[in-house]
């Protein structure tokens, strides 16, 4: 599924009068692309997660996917976020079902756990499936909440600064599942993320967008490698790369000031 | 173990109080008018056994009846307001008025509007006492659900009752569950502020009152230890509910 961000304008209504934060803003990923979209805080790249969820209509501009206009959400979505908001009375296994309660109805209740079981096996937490939320990690936690995210096998996933709040080498190794997630599930993924290195190591495209009003800065692929590997990260090629990512950055804040 | 504790340790506890008790009584000296000691307690409950078992029952099951009735009129309220912000604003200052008001000035009022219906009137004042916190706290909890567990619902297509029910309500369980507590304790005051004000013969309140004009003073003591332990009794009944309904939430 490709997705098509047609000159799509979005502005809030705030106690200080309407605040724009999306301007113009056009943009593609093509069919099971991982995209990333980095640029200043608040520049409303949370937004767009929102509109191409369906959750919010965009003030101006219309965003496509495989060439049908979103109206209203729909149930080829997935989406995780920085706080995994998992469900505290319920186990793992019941957490990551939740998706198939509202997009399945007819399933069974030994179909859905099959289907959460695969996930959960591929993020490594097969033997945590009675466990409660609160007897996780930060990072068991948000793998729980990947799996939940992709069980109804939805075509488009939304990542949401999942790995934020993770220390280093939880979100290195969190990077690694994604990759094997990605390689095992066939989705259209959008990330929207802070870290630079993130950005490169997971997504094969990556967006800079500009301070807000925000609107496409900077459009670079990433394929540096067929099969990334986090020492790749080192590499001069990337260096190069994350150096004039990071510099894209920079000129977006200065046009923020 | 735990579980032996969680006996042993309370009634060691009562015990240390009553000793203590007792001995504040013997220390001072005074006479059973001006402060019962636990040891005048017992000859003054098996003096009216009979009495206490009859107004007891009275009074325990309005409390129960009034206590189940408030938590429905607290949750379709909470609910209500959790959900509708119009609402919301529009209900609170009413009800933080009407819950500012001393309750025994309402008794009268109930008492003339419905006389000689004392089962429903005593009824309602439990009603108008104990609602309170449960809705003010389903209402705070529903209304600051945060966005992202909305969303990761709403994003399917999930319609407003399922985000209720798979999410908001399970969600402000444990809130309710605290604010039942206190509305049980409160519960007890509004059957007794009923048949203290207007007595009609019946319960507990009732006999306190017998107890107050007889100048019996072991007995009013008897009658306010009896409530204290149907108090802890339904106190503990709403803590076994909590642990199973709301159990996550409890930390080991």
């Amino acid at each position: 599924m490709h997705i098509n961000i047609e000159k799509v304008s979005h502005q809030y209504e705030t106690k200080q009068g309407m605040l724009p934060v999306l301007k113009d803003l056009s943009l593609s990923i093509k069919r099971k692309g991982f995209t990333a979209i980095v640029g200043p805080s608040g520049c409303g790249k949370s937004t767009i997660t929102r509109l191409v969820s369906g959750l919010i209509k965009p003030t101006q501009g219309s965003i496509f996917i495989s060439n049908k206009k979103i109206t209203s959400p729909l149930s080829t979505v997935g989406m995780a976020f920085q706080n995994p908001v998992l469900l505290e009375w319920r186990n793992v296994i019941k957490n990551i079902i939740l998706p198939l309660e509202i997009v399945s109805k007819n399933m069974t209740y030994n179909q859905k756990r099959s289907n959460a079981l695969d996930l959960l096996k591929l993020v490594g937490l097969e033997e945590f499936e009675n466990n409660l939320p609160s007897e996780l990690s930060g990072g068991m936690k948000q793998r729980v909440s990947l799996c939940r995210s992709l069980v109804h096998s939805p075509e488009v996933l939304i990542l949401d600064e999942p790995f934020a709040a993770l220390d280093a080498f939880t979100k290195e190794d969190l990077w690694d599942v994604m990759h094997k997630l990605k390689k095992e599930r066939d989705f259209t993924c959008i990330l929207i993320t802070h870290d630079l290195r993130e950005a490169v190591y997971l997504a094969d495209q990556v967006i800079v967008l500009s301070g807000r009003p925000a609107s496409l800065q900077y459009d670079v692929k990433t394929n540096f490698n067929e099969e990334k590997k986090i020492s790749d990260l080192y590499s001069s090629e990337v260096s190069q790369l994350l150096a004039t990512l990071r510099n894209q950055i920079e000129i977006a804040q200065n046009k923020n000031d | 173990m735990i579980r032996i504790n969680n006996f042993i340790i309370p009634l060691f506890s009562l015990i240390i109080f009553c000793l203590l008790w007792e001995l504040l009584v013997w220390y001072n000296n005074w006479p059973n008018y001006k402060m019962a000691s636990p040891s005048d307690l017992w000859p003054a409950f098996w003096k009216f056994k009979h009495l206490f078992l009859i107004y007891g029952w009275e009074t325990f099951w309005r409390t129960v009846v009034g206590l189940i009735l408030s938590v429905l009129v607290g949750l379709s309220l909470g609910i209500l307001m959790g959900f509708s912000k119009t609402i919301r604003i529009g209900l609170y200052p009413i009800l933080v008025g009407f819950n500012a008001i001393p309750k025994a000035t309402v008794v009268p009022v109930i008492a003339l509007i419905f006389v000689g219906m004392h089962n429903m009137n005593t009824i309602i004042i439990v009603i108008l006492i104990s609602f309170f916190p449960i809705c003010v706290s389903i209402s705070i909890g529903l209304s600051t659900l945060e966005r992202e567990y909305e969303d990761i619902l709403l994003s399917l297509g999930a319609n407003k009752f399922e985000i209720f029910y798979k999410i908001a309500l399970p969600k402000t369980l444990p809130e309710f569950f605290g604010a039942l507590k206190v509305s049980t304790t409160l519960a007890f005051i509004g059957t007794n502020l009923m048949e203290i004000i207007e007595p009609h013969g019946r319960g507990l309140g009732h006999l306190f009152d017998s107890g107050k004009i007889n100048a019996d003073y072991p007995l009013m003591f008897a009658v306010l230890i009896t409530l204290a332990v149907m108090g802890i009794f339904l106190y503990y009944i709403v803590v076994y509910l909590e642990n199973i309904f709301a159990g996550w939430a409890i930390r080991k």
